[in-house]
């Protein structure tokens, strides 16, 4: 787990340099810049800042519920941050590559609802999982490839795109069933009960290796290829983009897919944790989506962010709820605050970042 | 031009023709549609509910559609409807005579006073700090659910008040008491932004602001004002909802019916894009919407379905607005012009 943590860090050092050196921001450019500068300068630019300032807030938060509360600070409760939240994980990561473009996806909540009610009724007609699960990736997949081309061909906002395919949806949920449907598949049930043990006691389940395995491929494919660069050059300048002959229509579908993959795939895991389809699950779950990704420091104007910053983002909404839960007198509905408030300081963080550069 | 390619190129005929088609197929499915009687001096019938029904989405998408002409949204108003029925319940409940009239007039003005608090707020966001419309009201949408929780102390009130029930479902020389608030509140829009020089000067900020600014209108301020009237016409409506069941529940009051606004809005022929807007556009977006819903019970297919025929909607207008479409039309349009042309030529 440690290294997880460790990946962006030891990423971000020699890649800042070049950053800031390329922007020019830095006074002294050509001399080398003393530590306390270097770290100025981490926390003021709009690509690190304020990803760095969501670790530093994560590891606080961590701390001060360590002192606060007996039994807080154990691995195990680290671990359960990713065990509660893999598939939080897994949306934000489809988030991050559409937000990145400057898009938005307000359907994510829905297809986890509808993939988990796709998974819970085609199970009960004894269809095998080894079927079900790939059936569910390609609808969601292919819902996203709609959304996708209806904003890039017939340019509808992708604010009420996905807001139409929420909507189908949603609605298909309760075309399936109006009640909770539980699932007695023993695979399923198999890997929702399973712990993988990693020694001294903690442990973790399949659906967070899943969901670090997808992190992993977001990752891979942000940063190591052609497809993630015109990403980020879409997010940063789309017309631009097209006139350096970037595959701009392709991949700005293809953004919209990778999102109802990741969406299908988060509803499964949801599946593995509550074992059930229910229609009014996930409701909102967007709103924890998109808010991940803006506390995870990707810049909602596109261009700028990263998929560990996102997950980064879901460990810290994971441990303010896991504060709320160890504090026992304060009620769930001060998650919604808590969130909306942290959404809104970083919202004006990235706004006093950006305004500075320009 | 002929009347009819007149009336085709009207931003208003794709709404009216869905509101029309929509109503043929309820008069075949239910052959009293169009019937409306008077029992105890009230009106009663299909189209009554409807409006009845539509009144609390037709108040929130006038707010929202002036919202829209400024090129912003507000996510926010499903919350904010949820607290001002939060605040209104609680004062009820806490006052020693729930069922008089100058406790329900309290609670109602304080209900409105801290929605428009909510909507300066928003301004604030989007006009001061010069968020994204849709995320700063995202902020409120997110933590405004939370603050309606902590109102009613996670519980759902159930109120005993008959003045405030009357805000609900009473009725007024027979008609709904909803559908009077929802016509007055409409009215005031339109008098205010048509009449008067304001709805010009919202368009022009949805154009350019900066623009606007420097041609000496003043968009702060206009921001300002579109988004606290739009919280006070989710307030009204959140009443309206609140007093319909006589209980404010923080989870489900208004919920989705900001997206039913926007819709409404956007089936209207106001772009999202701003800069210009149809109140009259909105009023009949509004009924498409609560037609389709009542259509949806009267053809008999379940109730639940109903979102999906929503999307379909949605996605139907938006396709049928794009700009991809529009060229594809005109091309097509062109082609049969010069085909026709030659016909005649050719005689």
């Amino acid at each position: 787990m440690t290294k997880l943590l460790e990946a962006p860090t030891t990423n971000r050092q020699p890649r800042q340099r070049r950053g800031t050196g390329a922007g020019g921001a830095a006074p002294s450019g050509t001399g080398r810049r003393s530590p306390l500068a270097a770290a100025l300068g981490l926390l003021t630019s709009p690509k690190y800042g304020p990803v760095t300032v969501t670790g530093l807030l994560f590891v606080a938060i961590f701390v001060i519920g360590g002192f606060r509360y007996r039994g807080f600070f154990s691995g195990q409760v680290f671990l359960n941050l990713f065990v509660d939240n893999a598939y939080l994980i897994v949306l934000a990561v489809g988030m991050t590559f559409v937000i990145l473009t400057g898009g938005i996806d307000l359907s994510v909540g829905a297809v986890v609802a509808l993939s988990g009610m796709i998974a819970a009724s085609l199970l009960q007609t004894g269809w095998s999982p080894g079927v079900v699960i790939p059936l569910i990736l390609v609808l969601t997949s292919i819902l996203g490839l709609l959304v996708g081309l209806m904003i890039h061909v017939f340019k509808v906002q992708p604010f009420i795109a996905t807001l139409a395919a929420m909507f189908l949806a949603r609605g298909l949920c309760y075309v399936i069933s109006q009640s909770s449907i539980s699932i007695t598949d023993p695979t399923f049930i198999q890997l929702a009960v399973s712990r993988i043990p990693l020694g001294a006691g903690l442990s973790i389940t399949p659906s967070v290796i899943i969901a670090l395995v997808v992190v992993g491929i977001a990752v891979w494919v942000l940063h190591g290829t052609r497809f993630g660069r015109t990403v980020y050059a879409i997010g940063g300048g789309e017309q631009s983009g097209t006139l350096m002959g970037l595959p701009v229509a392709r991949t700005k579908v293809l953004v919209y897919v990778i999102s109802g993959f990741c969406s299908g795939l988060a509803g499964v895991l949801f599946t593995f944790y509550t074992l059930s389809g229910y229609p009014l699950t996930a409701i909102g779950t967007e709103l924890d989506a998109i808010a991940a990704v803006v506390i995870g420091g990707t810049l909602l104007t596109g261009g700028y962010g990263f998929v560990l910053g996102s997950v980064l983002g879901v460990l810290v909404l994971g441990v303010i709820q896991t504060i709320i839960t160890f504090e026992g007198t304060l009620s769930s509905w001060w998650t919604k605050i808590f969130i909306g408030a942290l959404l809104l300081v970083f919202i004006i963080l990235q706004k006093v970042l950006t305004a500075r550069r320009r | 031009m002929s009347a009819l390619a007149k009336m085709a190129s009207s931003r208003l005929f794709w709404p009216v023709v869905m509101l029309l088609v929509l109503f043929a197929i309820n008069l075949v499915a239910f052959p009293g549609f169009f019937e409306i009687t008077v029992r105890d001096g009230q009106l009663f019938g299909s189209l009554i509910d409807i409006l009845r029904n539509g009144a609390p989405t037709l108040i929130i998408a006038v707010g929202m559609t002036l919202v829209i002409a400024t090129r912003g949204i507000d996510l926010s108003v499903g919350a904010v409807a949820a607290i001002s029925g939060a605040v209104a319940c609680s004062i009820i409940l806490g006052s020693p005579d729930p069922g008089s009239l100058a406790t329900v007039a309290v609670a109602v003005t304080v209900a409105l006073l801290i929605s428009l608090v909510l909507g300066v707020w928003n301004g604030f966001l989007v006009a001061v700090l010069g968020i994204q419309p849709i995320i700063a009201t995202l902020i409120l949408m997110t933590a405004g659910r939370g603050v309606a929780m902590l109102i009613t102390e996670g519980q759902i009130l159930t109120v005993n008040s008959p003045p405030f029930k009357f805000l609900g479902s009473g009725f007024w020389l027979g008609v709904p008491i909803a559908v009077i608030i929802a016509a007055v509140v409409f009215g005031l829009a339109a008098l205010l932004t048509r009449r008067t020089a304001l709805g010009m000067f919202i368009e022009s900020v949805g154009i350019n602001p900066e623009a606007s600014r420097q041609a000496g209108v003043r968009a702060r301020g206009l921001l300002f004002a579109v988004y606290t009237f739009c919280a006070l016409c989710a307030a009204i409506a959140g009443l309206i909802l609140t007093a319909n069941t006589a209980a404010a529940d923080a989870n489900n009051t208004g919920l989705f019916i900001e997206l039913d606004a926007i819709l409404a809005v956007v089936i209207g022929g106001t772009s999202l894009a701003g800069g210009r807007y149809s109140l009259v556009g909105t009023l009949v977006g509004a009924l498409v919407i609560q037609t389709l819903v009542t259509t949806v019970y009267t053809v008999g297919i379940p109730p639940i379905a109903t979102m999906v025929f929503k999307a379909a909607v949605v996605t139907i207008v938006c396709l049928l607005q794009s700009p991809t479409t529009a060229e594809a039309l005109s091309g097509f349009r062109r082609r049969l012009a010069v085909r026709s042309g030659k016909g005649v030529a050719a005689s």
